[in-house]
C-alpha cells in the first residue's frame, strides 16, 4: 500500500517500510498527544469558550458539562466515582497534593509516611520537604528486579503512619508495583495509600477499589493526552481529607483553587476514555514490539543488561545497560533515535540514575544505560531501524572505548586505581 | 542542549582512534578519569629523538563532549614538542569546541590526559627531562 | 442551549484568539519532553522559550523573570508563600486567591471609588515587620486602577516587597513592571486571549519563592511539573497580540462609556461603581436598583447576552459582591450589581443589545413594584 498514515508521534509510516525519522522511543518522558484527543480538545478553545465556573450564563454550562462528562472519563478508567477525582496542572501536582495535603491535615494525629527510593523525584522531594516539617519519613529500598519487598513495607508501618506512598509504575525501568497487596496491607494498618500512577493509567489495568487506593496521582501527557493537566483521585469512603497547596475561589470542592482549563480536562478525559477501551490490544502489541527489539539487541550484541524486572513491567519500556559505553554518548551517536539516559527530568544533571544505583546497578554500568520507551504510534519499522543503529553505534563506540577494550584484555576494570576528576 | 558543529565533527569522526603499544619507550600513556564519573580517557604519544609527538591515539569512554575533546587533544598535540604540548588548556579545547557549561569537565579531562601522558613519556626518560 | 449574542465577560474569560489557537494546535503536534536532551524535547524547550520571551516583553522584563504556572490562582499562592515575609498586607478588594492564601494578612482598605487608601498602607506599613504587600492592577468586578507605582514605593520605603496581581490589567492597559515598582507580578493568559490553565508569577531578581510544586528542576527549580507545553505557546502568542492590541483600547472605552450613558439616561440613580476613579476602559459594574444582580444575569442569559454577577470563581454560588461591599456598598446594593465587560468581539450592536434589556428589566421591576 502506498498512502500514508499520519500520526504525530515521528511513526508516520509510509509504504515501503522505511520509518521516517527522527524516531521517537521516549514514551515514558512525554507521549505524543493523540490527534483524536487534539481534535475533540480543539473547538473548547474558541468556538465554545466560556469559564466552566460561570454558572449563570450558558457558556459557562456548556463548559461545565464538558469538564462533567471528562470527570466521569477519568474516573471511570480507574474505577472510581467522578466526585473522586479533582482535576490538577499533572501529576506533579497531585504527588505534592496528596503527600503534603495529607499530612499536614492529619498531623495532631499521625506524623509518619512510607515511601520508596525508586520515587519520582517530585515524591520524594514532598517528602523531603515534609522531613523539614517535623514528619518521619521511611524510604523502602527495593529488590534487584526493582520491587518492593512487602514484609519490609509491614514493618515500616506504625500507629503513626499516615499514608504509604508507592507508585504503580516506575518511570525509568517501568516495573510494576504490587498495588493490591500494598493497598491490603494499608487498609488492615489503617493507613492511607497513595500511588502515583502517572506510568501506569492507561497503560495497565488499574482498579481503586480492588486495589484499595486512596489516592492516585494521573498525568495527561503520559497517557496521550495534553501537558499541563492532570488528575488526582481522592477517596470518599472511607474519606480522605487533604489541605489544599492551593486556595483562592474554592474550585474542586475546595481541593485545588483555578479556573479549570476546559480544553485541557476534555483532552484528558478522551485519552482515559481512548486507552480504557484499546489498553488491551495495545498492551499486546507492545509486548511483541518489545520482545523482538530485545532478541534484535541480544542477538547482536553481547554485555546488554536488563536493568529491572522483565514481566512485572509497563509493555512499552526497556532500560538497557550497554556495557562499556557511555549513554549520553552512545545518545549522540543514534541520532535519528530519541531514548534517554535517566528521567527526563535530571538529564541535564550528569549524576547517573538514582533508580539504577537503588537497585544494586554498579554505578560504572549505571552510565551506560538508556531507556528505551515506546507506545501507541511506534511500529516495528520505527524498531527495527532503532535495533540496526544502536547496535552499529554500540559497535563504534567500543572500539573507540578504553574500557572495552581492557576487558577484552582480560584487565578486572575494578582493580585499577582511578583518577577520577 | 545544542551542540557545536565542530564538536559533532569531531564525534562523528574522531581523529586518532586507536591504541599505541604503552610498553614501548617513545611511547607515554595517560589514563585518565573513572567509570563511576562517566568517563575515561586514554591518551597517548609517540615520542621522537628531538622531543616532538610524531603520533598520538585515544580512546575514550564518555559522552559526545568527551570523546571530541580527546579528539581534538590528539589532533592539536601531533608535531609539537612536549613543552608545547604541555601549554595547551582546556579553556581553548572548551572555545574550540564551544563546549556548554555542563561540559567544561570534558576539556579538562582532555588537559589532564595530555599532561598524564607527557608526564609518563618522562617518567620514561628522566635523563631528557632534566635539560 | 441558548444562543449567545452577545458575550459580554470577557473578565471572567476572554475567547482564545485564533491565532494562539492556530499555535496551541501546532504545539499539541509536537511530541516532546521540554525536559529531554534529545531532538524533540528540544523543539519543545525552543517553542517554551521564544514563549516565554514574548511573555516578558509584554510587562518590560528579562526572559529568566517569568515563571509559567498553571494560571493566575497557583501564581498568587506562590507570590504570597514567598520566602522571608514576617507579615502580610493586601487590599480589600484583592481577588479570592490571594485573599485566602494569605487568610492571616491585613487587610488595607478602599475608598468609595475602590482605591486603596495608601495613607492606611502607609500606617500598617509603620508598625513594623518585614512585609510583603499585594495590590492589584486592576480590580476584577469594578475594574478600578490601584495606585501601584506610589503602594510600591511606599512600600519599599519601609523594606517591604510588593506583589501585583496583574491578571485583569494585562492586555488591557501597558504594564511595566520596573515602572510600577512591583517585585511580584501575576498574570493570567485565559483573561487576554490565551488557553486556560496557564499563567505566570514575574520575580524582580533576587525575590526568592518557597516553591509549591517540587520535583523536577522546571522554571529554574521554581515550579516542578512537566510544562504546559501549549498553553504556554498559546499564552505568548495572546500576549504578543495583547502588546500590539493595546492601542485599541480608546474603542472599547467608547462603548463601554456608551452602555453607561444609556442606562443612567433610563434610571439616572443606578450605581455605577468606581467611575470617579480610573479605571479598565472594559469594564462596568453596574447596580440595577430593586433587582437582583443574579435574577439579571438569568434575564440577560435568555436574551442572549453573557454578563455576571459577583466572581466567577467559587463554584456556582453567587453573594453579594465582597469588592463593592469594602467600596461602601450595602450587601443590599452589592447583591444587585452585575458586572458587563467588553473585549475585542464586541460593537455597538452589543451596546445596543444590552441596552434595550437593561431598560426593559428595570421597567418590569418598576412597575412591579409600583403594582405592589
Amino acid at each position: 500500500m502506498s498512502t500514508v498514515t499520519k500520526t504525530n508521534g515521528g511513526g508516520t509510516q509510509t509504504g515501503d517500510n522505511r520509518p521516517k525519522l527522527p524516531i521517537y522511543l521516549d514514551y515514558q518522558a512525554t507521549t505524543p498527544c493523540d490527534p483524536r484527543v487534539v481534535q475533540t480538545m480543539l473547538p473548547w478553545f474558541t468556538e465554545k469558550f466560556g469559564n466552566p465556573h460561570s454558572r449563570n450564563h450558558s457558556y459557562g454550562w456548556e463548559a461545565e458539562e464538558a469538564v462533567e462528562i471528562a470527570r466521569k472519563q477519568v474516573a471511570s478508567i480507574v474505577n472510581a466515582d467522578e466526585r473522586e477525582i479533582v482535576f490538577t496542572s499533572g501529576a506533579t501536582e497531585s504527588n505534592n497534593t496528596a503527600l503534603k495535603g495529607v499530612a499536614r491535615f492529619y498531623k495532631d494525629r499521625k506524623d509518619h509516611l512510607v515511601t520508596v527510593v525508586t520515587e519520582h523525584k517530585c515524591v520524594l522531594d514532598s517528602c523531603r520537604h515534609l522531613e523539614q516539617e517535623g514528619f518521619k519519613v521511611t524510604y523502602l529500598p527495593v529488590k534487584k528486579d526493582g520491587l518492593v519487598d512487602l514484609d519490609q513495607l509491614k514493618s515500616a508501618i506504625t500507629d503513626k503512619t499516615v499514608m504509604v506512598s508507592v507508585m504503580a509504575a516506575n518511570n525509568e525501568i517501568g516495573v510494576i508495583q504490587p498495588l493490591a497487596e500494598i493497598g491490603k496491607i494499608c487498609r488492615e494498618r489503617k493507613t492511607f495509600f497513595h500511588t502515583d500512577a502517572a506510568q501506569g493509567v492507561g497503560k495497565i489495568p488499574l482498579d481503586v477499589e480492588a486495589m484499595n487506593i486512596d489516592l492516585m496521582s494521573i498525568s495527561g501527557h503520559k497517557l496521550y493526552g495534553p501537558k499541563g493537566i492532570g488528575a488526582l483521585f481522592v477517596r470518599r469512603k472511607p474519606r480522605v481529607r487533604l489541605q489544599a497547596l492551593m486556595t483562592g475561589g474554592g474550585q474542586e470542592r475546595g481541593f485545588r483553587s483555578g479556573t479549570l482549563p476546559t480544553p485541557l480536562c476534555v483532552g484528558l478525559g478522551e485519552a482515559c476514555a481512548i486507552a480504557q477501551r484499546e489498553m488491551g490490544a495495545e498492551a499486546e502489541r507492545l509486548k511483541m514490539l518489545r520482545d523482538r527489539f530485545l532478541a534484535g539487541i541480544n542477538k547482536r550484541l553481547p554485555e546488554v543488561f536488563l536493568n529491572g524486572d522483565l514481566d512485572k513491567r509497563l509493555p512499552g519500556n526497556l532500560n538497557l545497560s550497554f556495557a562499556y559505553v557511555e549513554g549520553e554518548g552512545l545518545m549522540m551517536g543514534i541520532k535519528d533515535v530519541a531514548v534517554s539516559s535517566g528521567s527526563a527530568c535530571t538529564s541535564a544533571s550528569l549524576e547517573p540514575s538514582y533508580v539504577l544505583r537503588a537497585l544494586g546497578v554498579d554505578v560504572e554500568l549505571a552510565h551506560t544505560s538508556l531507556r528505551i520507551g515506546f507506545g501507541r504510534f511506534t511500529t516495528e519499522q520505527d524498531l527495527d531501524y532503532a535495533v540496526e543503529h544502536i547496535v552499529s553505534a554500540v559497535d563504534r563506540l567500543r572500539a573507540m572505548s578504553p574500557l572495552w577494550e581492557m576487558a577484552q584484555q582480560g584487565i578486572d576494570i575494578k582493580s585499577i586505581k582511578w583518577t577520577g576528576h | 542542549m545544542a551542540y557545536s558543529e565542530k564538536l559533532l565533527e569531531h564525534y562523528e569522526n574522531p581523529r586518532n582512534v586507536g591504541a599505541l603499544d604503552k610498553d614501548a619507550a617513545d611511547v607515554g600513556t595517560g589514563l585518565v578519569g573513572a567509570p563511576a564519573c562517566g568517563d575515561v580517557m586514554k591518551l597517548q604519544i609517540k615520542v621522537n629523538e628531538q622531543g616532538v609527538i610524531q603520533d598520538a591515539k585515544f580512546k575514550t569512554f564518555g559522552c559526545g563532549s568527551a570523546i571530541a575533546s580527546s579528539s581534538l587533544a590528539t589532533e592539536w598535540i601531533k608535531g609539537k614538542t612536549l613543552d608545547e604540548a604541555d601549554q595547551i588548556k582546556n579553556s581553548h579545547i572548551a572555545q574550540h569546541l564551544a563546549l556548554p557549561p555542563v561540559k567544561i569537565h570534558c576539556s579538562i579531562l582532555a588537559e589532564d590526559a595530555i599532561k598524564a601522558a607527557i608526564a609518563d613519556y618522562r617518567a620514561k626518560h628522566p635523563e631528557k627531562t632534566e635539560g | 442551549m441558548t444562543l449567545v449574542a452577545s458575550y459580554l465577560d470577557y473578565n471572567a474569560t476572554a475567547p482564545v484568539l485564533p491565532e494562539a489557537r492556530a499555535a496551541m494546535a501546532e504545539a499539541l503536534a509536537m511530541t516532546g519532553n521540554p525536559s529531554s536532551v534529545h531532538g524533540f524535547g528540544r523543539a519543545a524547550r525552543r517553542a517554551i522559550d521564544d514563549a516565554r520571551a514574548k511573555v516578558a516583553a509584554l510587562v518590560g522584563v528579562k526572559p529568566e523573570a517569568v515563571v509559567f504556572t498553571s494560571g493566575g490562582t497557583e501564581a498568587n499562592n506562590l507570590a504570597l508563600a514567598a520566602h522571608g515575609f514576617e507579615r502580610v498586607l493586601v487590599s480589600a478588594i484583592e481577588h479570592d486567591s490571594v485573599l485566602r492564601a494569605a487568610p492571616e494578612a491585613q487587610r488595607i482598605p478602599v475608598n468609595a471609588d475602590g482605591v486603596v487608601n495608601l495613607q492606611a498602607l502607609d500606617d500598617a506599613l509603620a508598625a513594623g515587620g518585614k512585609a510583603l504587600v499585594s495590590v492589584m492592577l486592576a480590580n476584577n468586578e469594578a475594574g478600578v486602577i490601584q495606585p501601584v507605582a506610589k503602594a510600591a514605593a511606599i512600600a519599599h520605603r519601609y523594606g517591604a516587597a510588593l506583589h501585583c496581581d496583574a491578571v485583569q490589567a494585562a492586555g488591557k492597559i501597558e504594564i511595566d513592571m520596573g515602572a510600577l515598582g512591583a517585585d511580584m507580578l501575576t498574570l493570567s493568559a485565559h483573561k487576554l486571549g490565551g488557553p486556560s490553565g496557564v499563567g505566570a508569577l514575574i520575580l524582580r531578581d533576587g525575590v526568592a519563592l518557597n516553591p509549591a510544586l517540587l520535583g523536577g528542576g522546571q522554571e529554574s527549580w521554581r515550579r516542578a511539573g512537566t510544562e504546559n507545553l501549549a498553553g504556554i505557546v498559546g499564552f505568548g502568542v495572546a500576549a504578543d497580540i495583547a502588546a500590539r492590541d493595546l492601542e485599541k483600547a480608546p474603542a472599547l472605552a467608547g462603548l463601554r462609556d456608551e452602555i453607561e450613558r444609556r442606562v443612567l439616561v433610563v434610571a439616572p440613580d443606578a450605581p455605577i461603581y468606581g467611575k470617579a476613579a480610573p479605571r479598565l476602559v472594559n469594564t462596568s459594574c453596574i447596580g440595577m436598583p430593586g433587582v437582583k444582580g443574579e435574577t439579571q444575569v438569568m434575564a440577560f442569559d435568555l436574551a442572549g447576552i453573557a454578563v455576571s454577577a459577583g466572581a466567577a470563581c467559587s463554584s456556582g454560588k453567587v453573594t453579594p459582591s465582597a469588592v463593592l461591599q469594602a467600596m461602601g456598598a450595602s450587601k443590599e446594593l452589592a447583591g444587585q450589581a452585575i458586572r458587563v465587560s467588553l473585549g475585542r468581539g464586541n460593537g455597538p450592536g452589543d451596546v445596543a443589545r444590552f441596552a434595550a434589556v437593561w431598560k426593559d428589566l428595570y421597567d418590569r421591576a418598576r412597575r412591579l413594584k409600583q403594582a405592589a
